[in-house]
């Protein structure tokens, strides 16, 4: 658990930042005039618009418990999550459609503290035989059942 | 103008009743009614997922079928929301008031039973509407021009970011950012082709995939936020069998005044673009018990509780779809992404779509008649096997939703790269709710970006560079003001009193 005050401030300074870095990369695209507008005019407006709403956000940032926020730090759930995706990805690619199913399913269900090791492996189980049916043969999702990509 | 209507009804349904359609039709109400009833997973995922699947199939059973999903994923909404006290879509957040309660006396299959018979009457009220409605906004938007179609996208994107739920400053940060997330990748507006906020990587020449950026928002986001925090669910009520539907002569009684207000409130609601079936729920649930002799009940299990909010959602959900078709002004983040299929269906909606996509138009309007009534059939006889549903512990359910999540995002282009800007997404959307950021109007925003751009640059051009063509043209100067009085509004609700009169106890996560 992270406790955080003034949660407004971290909201309003990341919508600076971002309005910011967006409006100063636009401003090296080519602007045009107003007649014939170039690509960056438009998103060099909403850069500085979304820095100025920014500045709004922190401005009117609530004090007290209504402006705080808990962070509920959640390393296991998080990383299981992430790493269900990355597994997916990285095994799509060099090992084929099943292994990546399966590893994703459970990798992602270890994430839960509630799932044993066998529940986890038994869903990984039973999605990977539903997937393929589904989107190898039914679908026929241009991965390979085994295999690279 | 009428009559054309009727003509154009009578193509539709010959157009929803083709067994394909008809098929694609059914799908897309199974599943929405399935995803609906499942806790823990919304609509967007529903209709993100499915989605790429669309892209081979023809446009017409394509939006039939997504289409169904929407309304069908609102029925089951109700089932979860009364029986297990879990708002899964936030309409239904005021239905759990009352719901609930009633649930508890052993009321619940009654309170079901009404909501069916309000979700009927309001969804066929709201395709009334959308007949008589849609052709006659269609032609005053016909004489539209860039910059009154620039000033009213302006309207409904303010709409969107500040009447929906949580501080309307960060409503409107986030269709910003959204609006820039649109522009990545070639200009091909100004006809340049320049590569914007591609950082030098070619996938993304072809700007963002809208599937990898709702899938991230309101798939993984959601995920890593609920994974080990969801509360125990209690479904010692869920025993619900056919025959607890039938309402008694009461019940009826008390419920078909509010049933008629509710969808009243719920066709209002969707004639402003950018409120959503949300706002009309919670409207309606408000009114119901300023009018009622007993509002004491209200909270306790009163039916009227359940009926108007119900009925006004649903009315709402198939009003909304006016705008959507008929201004190509999205309603709120389902509806953008409906818009979106639209768009990459190649159907750009507008005033022009009622005329030279009919089959569209009048088969989807037809579709709603029987989408709706099949709902029913489904939700009446099948109701004890959608409430074994709710037993589905989210524990398992998360980690095959990822997988579907993972391989409806390959299949949208066939490549990874999109796999991983959801994983990207789905981490910023986990950080931007923490700082209670609400990413539904950063859909909005990402849908309309390029369309804003083009119609802004558009009316630049025709004026001759001259801003002031905003204010001249009158229809546009009737928008500008417009969001000029919602601005106002918010400023005038937000120092007056706290916003959205939220009923008391209404659970947390349904106003989060």
């Amino acid at each position: 658990m992270k406790f955080v005050q003034r949660r407004d401030y971290y909201a309003g300074a990341l919508m600076v930042l971002t309005g910011a870095g967006a409006a100063v990369i636009a401003s090296r695209y080519p602007l045009g005039t107003l007649t014939k507008m170039g690509s960056g005019f438009f998103p060099l407006v909403l850069g500085i618009l979304l820095a100025v709403v920014g500045i709004l956000i922190a401005a009117t940032a609530p004090s007290g418990p209504d402006g705080a926020v808990t962070i509920r730090t959640d390393w296991r759930g998080w990383g299981c999550i992430i790493g269900g995706v990355i597994a997916f990805i990285v095994l799509s690619k060099y090992a084929g459609l099943v292994p990546a199913t399966f590893a994703c399913v459970f990798i992602a269900a270890l994430g839960d503290r509630d799932n044993s090791w066998k529940e986890a492996a038994l869903l990984a189980a039973g999605i990977t035989i539903v997937g393929t049916a589904v989107f190898a043969y039914g679908l026929r999702v241009q991965i390979p059942m085994f295999g690279s990509l | 103008m009428l009559e054309t209507s009727v003509a154009g009804l009578i193509h539709g349904f010959g157009i929803a009743l083709m067994p394909q359609n008809l098929l694609w039709c059914f799908i897309g109400v199974l599943v929405g009614n399935m995803i609906g009833v499942l806790p823990g997973l919304g609509v967007l995922s529903a209709v993100s997922i499915l989605l790429p699947l669309t892209f081979g199939m023809d446009p017409v059973p394509a939006v039939l079928m997504i289409a169904g999903i929407f309304y069908g994923a609102q029925y089951g909404g109700a089932i979860c929301s009364i029986l297990l006290n879990l708002p899964c879509h936030p309409p239904h957040a005021v239905t759990c008031l009352d719901g609930f309660p009633l649930t508890k006396q052993g009321k619940g299959g009654v309170a079901l039973g009404i909501t069916i018979m309000g979700a009927l009457f309001g969804a066929g009220f709201g395709i009334m509407q959308m007949i008589v409605l849609a052709p006659y906004i269609a032609r005053i938007a016909y004489s539209f021009g860039a910059a009154e179609i620039t000033t009213l996208m302006l309207f409904g994107l303010l709409a969107g970011s500040t009447l929906a739920k949580g501080s309307p400053l960060k409503g409107v940060a986030m269709t910003i950012l959204g609006l820039l997330l649109g522009l990545v990748g070639q200009d091909i507006n100004s006809g340049s082709g320049f590569p914007r906020f591609t950082f030098g990587l070619l996938d993304l020449d072809d700007g963002i995939e809208l599937v990898a950026l709702s899938l991230g928002l309101f798939g993984i986001a959601e995920f890593l936020r609920s994974v080990n925090n969801t509360p125990a669910v209690n479904t010692a009520y869920t025993n619900i069998r056919m025959r607890d539907l039938r309402p008694s002569k009461a019940d009826m009684k008390l419920a078909a005044m509010p049933i008629l207000r509710g969808t009243l409130i719920g066709s209002l609601c969707s004639l402003v673009p950018g409120t959503g079936p949300t706002i009309a729920s919670f409207v309606a649930y408000a009114a119901e018990k300023k009018v009622s002799k007993t509002p004491e009940r209200f909270g306790q299990g009163a039916i009227e509780g359940v009926a108007a909010p119900e009925a006004s959602t649903h009315s709402s959900v198939q009003g909304d779809f006016i705008p959507t078709m008929s201004l190509g002004i999205p309603g709120d983040a389902a509806m953008a992404l409906l818009l979106g299929a639209l768009i990459i269906h190649g159907i750009t909606p507008g005033p022009k779509l009622i005329v030279e996509h009919p089959d569209i138009f009048w088969g989807l309007i037809a579709s709603f008649w029987i989408g709706n009534i099949m709902l029913v059939v489904l939700n009446v006889p099948l109701i004890g096997i959608w409430v074994k549903m709710l037993m589905v512990p989210y524990r398992f359910l998360f980690p095959s939703a990822l997988f579907f999540i993972c391989i409806g995002v390959f299949a949208a282009k066939n490549t990874l790269f999109d796999v991983g800007t959801t994983l990207v997404f789905g981490v910023v959307g986990y950080v931007l709710l923490l700082l209670r950021f609400e990413p539904a109007p950063m859909l909005l925003g990402f849908i309309l970006g390029p369309r804003l751009e083009d119609n802004f640059r558009r009316a630049l051009t025709l004026a001759h560079g001259d801003i002031g063509t905003f204010v001249e043209r009158p229809i546009s100067a009737v928008f500008l003001g417009l969001c000029v009085a919602l601005l106002a509004m918010q400023f005038w609700v937000r120092f007056k009193k706290p916003r959205l009169p939220a009923p008391d106890g209404v659970p947390s996560q349904a106003l989060e």
